[in-house]
């Protein structure tokens, strides 16, 4: 494990890209899939998609329900038949390998532990099940109930864990065989905001020291942006974007992605052939200057992302555009403010710092911030 | 590219067939072929011009009659059970009341009771000389009223476990939430609990409508000559007239309205698998507050000890009533081969039975495994658009087919087996074997009943776990299914055994004289006069009631605390 020289502690939701390995290229890929392909009657549930997973690398997919994040999980553990394409684990292709021959762990939502076995018996399955001699299971349950923070717990039912202890335990399990691909789907996703957030860095910290390659899904950006080395954003079966969690966040690659993440600032507009303005509802803006991003050509019709900081406030006769403050939301370090402006064009979300913020009904000016605009790719289709 | 798919669903299929192979194989040769054989025989045995028959047949008076008083006394039957057991069912299910476990036990050892000793406890409570005959000079044999209140008294336990085993399940706070949008206490039950509990309550009324449709021992015994089931028309036209044509005309008959029941009985269970909001069944009873909800429970306690209680314990007084006081003389006299009714002594029909019963629950136990795990076999997916594949129809047709045996006239099995079972490969005419199949037939429906939800109910999620861990399809039913079903093994097993130490319609026909089982012994004894006998029926009817009992006892214990909604 001494290639891996991952930076350890909590994860901001911004962090600097590349500080896991770098994303996969077809050599040293764990896991590859190509075009793959689930069909549950006439919908398909994964579309032709294409992913690699580095070894050590840790992918989150994210995305909304229904977006094929599941299926995409359970098609790489063998428990859902693919309907085409294929899935390579170690280059080897995996079709007509049944689940329990894969190599790979999987961690259920629920955790699905075995209610009829005790903690330690649940740890031990993976082991018991390959033979492993009865020394040396209870040496290495041992260890990694003391690694998940449980030391001590074998002999504890399982019906008598809360959800975070559960949730120890099914990692335990999991990780118990040395599984070569760690799967996680929705890892955190029944237990309370704190603890969520306590886990996570825990999480990400207990992979980076062993190595493990994972691949999670969730729907939480959150927990996906605190875990990940590399955020892959699902929509329909299909993969939006793939990238580092700063990647992601500051240049989401359509309208969907952008209001996945929460941006509801995302307008279409009309961007001038130079690329340095754009015409909105909300008038013309000035787009920030340097590089486009995204392939996607510089003029016509672009959607285009206003962050809610990049929204300034400013006396009514000093802006171009004047607003009517609908409501404020206090979210703790700043206030979201709901803006009105006037004719129909569409809302305006804006942060500000709470002792600035004006009252609701108030009559603001607003400018806008080029540094804080990004043009987005995709079709014009909201 | 496209074959993956295609793959597994083939080896599901595969799977399926394999584990089919052995029950289809046991019901075609120890079910369909006998069946069918006395069927042909009788329709087509002396010249081949009788396929008309059956509607000859069904043009006689005597067989109009039958065929009414069989279906009118099952529809009374029915109605009286539910308006009887209903208000069981709630109790059971709502109210929390010292000694419930037990008291639920005891509900149910009338079910497993053989019909025999049903109706020898009737015939001491209600016939001649009876508790009532002897107090006020009332007598109920050989009128319909007995084998009205003898059926409720068997098929009480169907209802109250069946309908209160759901009751206990629904979310009380969906009444709660219907009387918080303003219904009263009575309209919320009616708007929100009644439709919930509709089909198990037709489920419930269609296996007590298949029960005393097909009921033999007790109408044999309590009802007089002028009452006749299909089921006993059919044992007196092959026993005692030996016009088989008819016979066989009337099996088809029988067949065909139980084959209806039980369609009926698969589309109302299917219904009632629609989701419903199930609880723990511990946090939804309370105890009883106000007069009315003692009021009930009293009621039904009396119903209880009135109904299912008296019989039995007039039955055990009466094996002790000698001429000489009370005492064991009759318990003795069973062990004496004197009496000339028997070529053994009676006592050596425990023996019997209980050695048919065992090997019988082995056979039950294996065949019934087989088919409950093959309908659990995970099914291929059904496409979003809700359609249902043909491996669902299936399984669907498998599980009702399975049923069957519970439907068929024994005495039709039973006198098939006597004709078919006769020559090589198959010639099992002298050995013992040959009762214990037959009492495997109606033990594996229960097996496959108790098994399937419990089976069922285990989250394909956790087998999918154990197969990620490494767990191969075997070391996952192994691991996985195994510790989950074992009570339910036990618990089907104890029904099975209960099942075929009371099984008497076939058993009649094929035990070995020598080798009379219990119930056969106690039908002997009531059909001699005399004193003596009548004692000795009673006192082994008592042993036979023990035994069932105990091993009930002994299974109620094992009932898993989440059980599942109690189908029988």
């Amino acid at each position: 494990m001494t290639e891996l020289k991952k930076v350890q502690g909590p994860p901001a939701p911004a962090r600097a890209p590349a500080r896991g390995p770098a994303p996969a290229d077809g050599a040293s890929a764990l896991l590859r899939l190509d075009d793959a392909t689930v069909r549950f009657g006439g919908r398909a549930a994964l579309d032709a998609v294409d992913l690699e997973v580095a070894r050590h690398e840790i992918v989150c997919v994210l995305g909304p329900s229904g977006s094929g994040k599941s299926t995409l999980l359970r098609a790489v553990a063998g428990l859902q038949h693919l309907d085409g394409g294929r899935i390579s684990l170690d280059g080897h292709d995996q079709r007509g390998v049944p689940a329990h021959r894969r190599g790979v762990g999987l961690m259920f939502q629920d955790h699905q532990l075995f209610p009829q076995r005790d903690v330690g018996g649940n740890v031990a399955f993976g082991l018991r099940v390959r033979g492993v001699d009865r020394r040396e299971q209870a040496e290495h349950v041992r260890e990694l109930l003391a690694l998940v923070g449980l030391p001590g717990a074998e002999r504890r039912a399982v019906s008598a864990l809360s959800g975070g202890e559960q949730q120890r335990v099914a990692l335990a399990r999991a990780l118990a065989p040395r599984p070569r691909l760690l799967m996680l789907d929705e890892p955190l996703g029944q237990l309370d905001r704190s603890l969520r957030e306590r886990l996570v860095v825990e999480l990400r910290q207990l992979f980076g020291e062993l190595g493990t390659t994972v691949l999670a899904v969730t729907h939480d950006q959150g927990e996906a942006f605190a875990l990940a080395d590399r955020v892959v954003v699902m929509r329909d079966g299909r993969i939006a974007q793939s990238g580092t969690p700063l990647e992601v966040w500051q240049h989401p690659a359509d309208a969907f992605v952008a209001r996945f993440l929460g941006f509801d600032n995302v307008v279409e507009a009309k961007v001038a052939a130079a690329g340095d303005t754009a015409d909105t509802p909300w008038g013309r803006l000035r787009l920030p200057a340097g590089p486009r991003q995204g392939a996607a050509p510089a003029g016509g019709a672009r959607h285009l992302l206003v962050r809610p900081a990049g929204v300034r406030l400013a006396d009514p006769s000093d802006a171009a555009l004047t607003c009517t403050v609908t409501a404020r939301t206090f979210r703790g370090t700043h206030v979201a403010l709901h803006l009105r402006p006037r004719g129909d064009s569409p809302g305006i979300e804006a942060a500000c710092a709470l002792r600035e913020a004006p009252e609701p009904g108030a009559e603001v000016g607003v400018t806008f911030d080029p540094a804080e605009i990004v043009v987005l790719g995709g079709d014009l289709a909201p | 590219m496209k074959s993956a798919p295609a793959d597994a669903s083939r080896r599901g299929g595969a799977a399926r067939l394999v584990l089919m192979a052995g029950p289809v194989a046991f019901f075609g040769v120890f079910f369909a072929y006998p069946v069918v054989a006395i069927v042909r025989r009788g329709l087509y045995g002396d010249g081949g011009r009788r396929a008309g028959r059956i509607l000859d047949v069904l043009g006689q008076p005597d067989v109009r009659h039958v065929l009414w008083f069989t279906v009118w006394q099952a529809l009374a039957s029915t109605a009286l059970t539910l308006l009887v057991a209903l208000p069981g069912a709630y109790v059971f299910a709502r109210l929390d009341f010292p000694g419930k476990q037990v008291l639920r036990a005891v509900v149910t050892v009338p079910f497993v009771l053989p019909t025999v000793v049903a109706g020898t406890a009737f015939l001491a409570l209600l016939g001649q000389g009876g508790l009532l005959d002897q107090l006020w000079g009332v007598r109920l044999d050989t009128t319909v009223w007995a084998i009205l209140i003898a059926h409720v008294f068997f098929n009480y336990a169907v209802v109250v476990r069946t309908v209160g085993g759901l009751w206990a399940q629904l979310d009380p706070r969906q009444e709660e939430a219907a009387r918080m949008l303003g219904a009263s206490r009575f309209a919320a039950w009616r708007k929100v609990t009644l439709p919930a509990l509709g089909p198990a309550v037709a489920a419930a009324a269609l296996m007590v409508f298949l029960f005393t449709f097909t009921s033999f021992g007790v109408v044999q015994i309590l009802g007089g000559p002028g009452y006749s089931t299909l089921e006993v028309e059919i044992y007196r036209q092959t026993a005692q007239i030996f016009d088989l044509s008819t016979a066989a005309a009337l099996t088809i008959v029988q067949f065909a309205a139980v084959g209806l029941i039980l369609a009926v009985h698969a589309r109302t269970v299917r219904r009632r698998e629609s989701a419903l909001r199930l609880v723990d069944a511990a946090h939804t009873a309370r105890r009883p507050r106000g007069a009315g909800q003692w009021g009930l429970l009293a009621g039904v306690l009396a119903t209880i000890g009135l109904l299912l209680l008296l019989p039995l314990g007039v039955l055990v007084a009466r094996s002790l009533d000698t001429p000489g006081g009370y005492g064991f003389a009759y318990y003795r006299a069973l062990t004496s081969a004197d009496g000339g009714t028997f070529l053994v002594p009676p006592i050596d029909a425990i023996g019997n039975s209980l050695r048919y019963a065992f090997a019988a629950t082995a056979i039950a136990l294996v065949i019934g495994s087989l088919a409950a795990a093959a309908l659990t076999l995970p099914r291929p997916r059904t496409d979003s658009t809700g359609g249902t594949t043909s491996a669902g129809r299936l399984v669907r047709g498998l599980d009702a087919l399975l049923m069957l045996p519970l439907g068929v006239s024994a005495v039709t099995v039973g006198f098939g087996f006597l004709i078919t079972l006769d020559k090589p490969p198959l010639d099992l005419r002298s050995s013992w074997i040959l009762v214990p199949l037959a009492q495997a037939l109606v033990g594996v429906p229960f097996v496959v009943r108790t098994m399937l939800p419990v089976l069922r109910a285990v989250d394909g999620r956790l087998r999918e776990a154990a197969a990620v861990l490494g767990a191969s399809p075997l070391r996952v039913w192994r691991e996985v299914d195994l510790p989950m079903v074992r009570r339910a093994m036990l618990i089907a097993a104890g029904f099975a055994f209960a099942v075929s130490l009371g099984e008497f319609g076939a058993t009649v026909f094929i035990a070995r004289p020598d080798r009379p089982t219990l119930p056969v012994a106690v039908a002997r004894l009531l059909g001699r006069a005399g004193d003596l006998n009548y004692g000795q029926a009673m006192a082994l009817s008592t042993v036979l009631m023990i035994v069932c009992a105990v091993a009930l006892l002994v299974l109620e214990r094992l009932r898993p605390a989440k059980a599942s909604t109690g189908e029988f």
